[in-house]
């Protein structure tokens, strides 16, 4: 296959999901991220997939809860106010070990807010926005090409080490138009552990029980033990990043999804004026790639975190920081997209201040 | 010595932590001796609910899958359209059903999923200790309606089986009780009548039980029984509401 088309960010996902061989798509209508669903429902029956609209988000991530339980590879996609009702579902996915895939294209929160980009939603994709001790892999691309592998990859994660897997992207990212190499899927065969956990009936085999619910207070500790075991490991092993000219930066800025693109633009025009400026773009929010911040921080002078928040990546970065130098945040909230030369502009305000 | 009783093949062999009288455990034994008659453990699937029935899996020896509080039949669909072959159950009290997962229900019926519920109705909300629930009867006293269920206050009781019978995607929906062993013979025909419906691929399928909560109705075990006839069935009539086979059977 791999041959170069132009494809939109919201059918590069559906399309990649596809190609990795998800057959069940359940979702519910949300702007801006209404493409998704409309691919699917073309795309699944041509497939002998499953398009389903939900009548709710939270019935939407039940449905893909109860097709993934029977070792189904499904989806669901919404935005901000959907996703918000989808955390109780990614809770029991968490809980119930079962692999699936969401997809948020954030939009201007809190609220019903907008339907613009915003990157209001960090805070809750990191940070577990449902009940109880766990984490889920979250993924910020911010190419259209990116968006098509990583969705690709998120199924392989989920499968891995059987979780929810995030996909959070904005309405910029959705929307955008750029020319990619569709590839074709390789599963990963030898790494994917069997799913011996499934229910497709006890026929030859001790019947299965998929649960949650555990009464003894040392068996629930041992379980979320045991879950965080399976979380160190992500830990070690999914944290991604792009560097950009941080070799000899100074200055190193750091953002995600589209605020990174803006951000690279800035990066570029300020290395063309002669400031030694980076970049670092977490591709993965959770893990945060805390191994990159740590080491950039051994060489640049300050960090300059720009999101389309008020500010919640921030927090995580100077976690990984600890002090060793001092971290910056500019911010755009509510759908302000801002162009690479109002960020060019910041760059320069804080090389100036802090006489680099 | 000719065996008459015994337990069936399915139900595995642990003491029900029911209370002494519930209901529950007379559908348990029923759900267990279909799944045997009919043979069909290796392909059926339980989706049991959170409820007093939250540990159906300690007695269903089939796969089993936990689900939220209500959203039972939302995960069958997903299962269900994920795996068309196997046959799907969800196992619901009314809270579960009626109250948080009504939006589930109805959109699953309408939509003729080809899954069956088993609706356990006992007018309160056993797990939790008693509280009001959608079913609770008019004047019933529960632990959060201690004056009595008024229509002013907490609205009439929702009668999501008459409801359900309404829609298009229904195919079988009836209901039962289980206040003499003739009912309860009559609801073991129900269920199995439910599940051949879904196997046959018409529709969905919903048997809504009337069952004895002799703790939070504190009545004696005895008195339940007497309470489901002359109080529930009144609310609640037993009989079949829909049946797309009796009408094929007409024409
Ligand atoms: C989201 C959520 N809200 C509330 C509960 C607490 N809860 C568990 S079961 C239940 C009601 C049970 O009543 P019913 O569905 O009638 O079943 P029964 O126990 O009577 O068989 C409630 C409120 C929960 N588990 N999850
Ligand atoms: S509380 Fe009621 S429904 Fe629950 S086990 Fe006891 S009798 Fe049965």
């Amino acid at each position: 296959m791999n041959n170069k088309v132009l494809m939109k960010g919201t059918d590069a996902l559906a399309e990649a999901a596809i190609q990795a061989g998800c057959r069940c798509y359940f979702g519910y209508p949300i702007t801006p991220q209404n493409e998704i669903p409309e691919y699917m429902s073309r795309r699944m029956p041509e497939v002998g997939g499953v398009f389903l609209q939900g009548e709710s988000e939270i019935a939407s991530i039940n449905m893909v809860l109860g097709a993934a339980a029977t070792g189904a590879r499904a989806m669901t996609s919404s935005s901000s106010p959907g996703i918000s009702l989808k955390q109780e579902g990614l809770s029991f996915l968490a809980a119930l070990e079962l692999p699936a895939v969401i997809v948020n294209i954030n939009r201007g929160g809190p609220g019903l807010g907008n339907i613009a980009p915003s990157q209001g939603d960090y805070y809750q994709a990191t940070r577990g926005g449902g009940h109880g001790d766990y984490r889920m892999p979250v993924y910020a691309p911010a190419s259209v090409q990116e968006l098509y592998d990583i969705t690709m990859l998120t199924f392989d994660v989920a499968d891995g080490y059987r979780t929810p897997v995030m996909i959070l992207g904005d309405g910029m990212m959705g929307q955008i138009v750029e020319p990619i190499i569709v590839r074709e899927y390789n599963k990963p065969e030898d790494e994917l552990p069997p799913k011996d956990y499934i229910l497709d009936g006890a026929e030859g085999r001790p019947s299965r029980i998929i649960k949650s619910l555990v009464l003894d207070v040392r068996e629930m500790e041992e379980h979320n033990w045991k879950l965080k075991r399976k979380y160190d490991l992500m830990k070690q092993e999914l944290p991604q990043w792009e560097e950009f000219m941080t070799d000899d930066a100074k200055m190193t800025i750091i953002a995600y999804g589209t605020a990174a693109r803006i951000a690279k633009g800035a990066v570029k025009r300020a290395r063309s004026e002669g400031l030694k400026v980076g970049l670092l773009r977490p591709i993965t929010l959770w893990p945060f790639p805390d191994e990159a911040v740590i080491n950039i921080s051994k060489k640049s002078k300050i960090f300059l975190v720009f999101e389309m928040s008020t500010g919640q990546m921030i927090d995580d970065v100077r976690l990984a920081v600890q002090g060793k130098i001092p971290c910056e945040f500019y911010g755009r909230p509510g759908g302000i997209v801002p162009a690479p030369q109002e960020i060019a502009r910041i760059i320069e305000r804080y090389w100036l201040q802090k006489e680099l | 010595m000719k065996t008459i009783y015994t337990r069936p093949k399915c139900l595995k062999p642990a003491p029900f932590h029911y209370c002494p009288g519930c209901g529950h455990s007379i559908i348990h034994r029923l759900v267990c001796e279909l799944i045997d008659e009919m043979d069909l453990q290796g392909r059926i699937i339980c989706i049991p609910p959170a409820g007093c029935a939250v540990l159906a899996y300690n007695y269903f020896d089939i796969d089993v899958c936990e689900s939220a509080h209500g959203r039972g039949c939302a995960i069958a669909t997903g299962m269900k359209r994920a795996n068309p072959e196997k046959i799907i159950f969800t196992y619901q009290g009314d809270g579960d059903m009626a109250a948080i997962g009504t939006a589930e229900t109805l959109h699953a019926a309408n939509r003729g999923e080809k899954i069956t519920s088993i609706f356990v109705n006992n007018a309160v909300y056993g797990m939790t200790g008693g509280q009001m629930a959608p079913t609770t009867m008019l004047g019933q006293k529960t632990s959060t309606s201690p004056y009595g269920r008024s229509p002013e206050v907490e609205g009439h009781p929702l009668k999501i089986t008459e409801l359900i019978g309404t829609l298009p995607g229904a195919a079988y929906v009836t209901r039962t009780s289980l206040a003499t062993p003739a009912k309860i013979m009559a609801t073991k025909k129900a269920i199995k009548k439910a599940l051949e419906v879904q196997m046959a691929g018409l529709g969905y399928s919903l048997v809504e039980v009337l069952s004895p909560c002799p703790t939070n109705w504190k009545v004696s075990p005895k008195d339940s029984f007497i309470y489901l006839e002359e109080k529930m069935e009144k609310e609640y009539p037993i009989g079949v509401m829909k049946d797309i086979t009796a009408k094929k059977k007409d024409s």
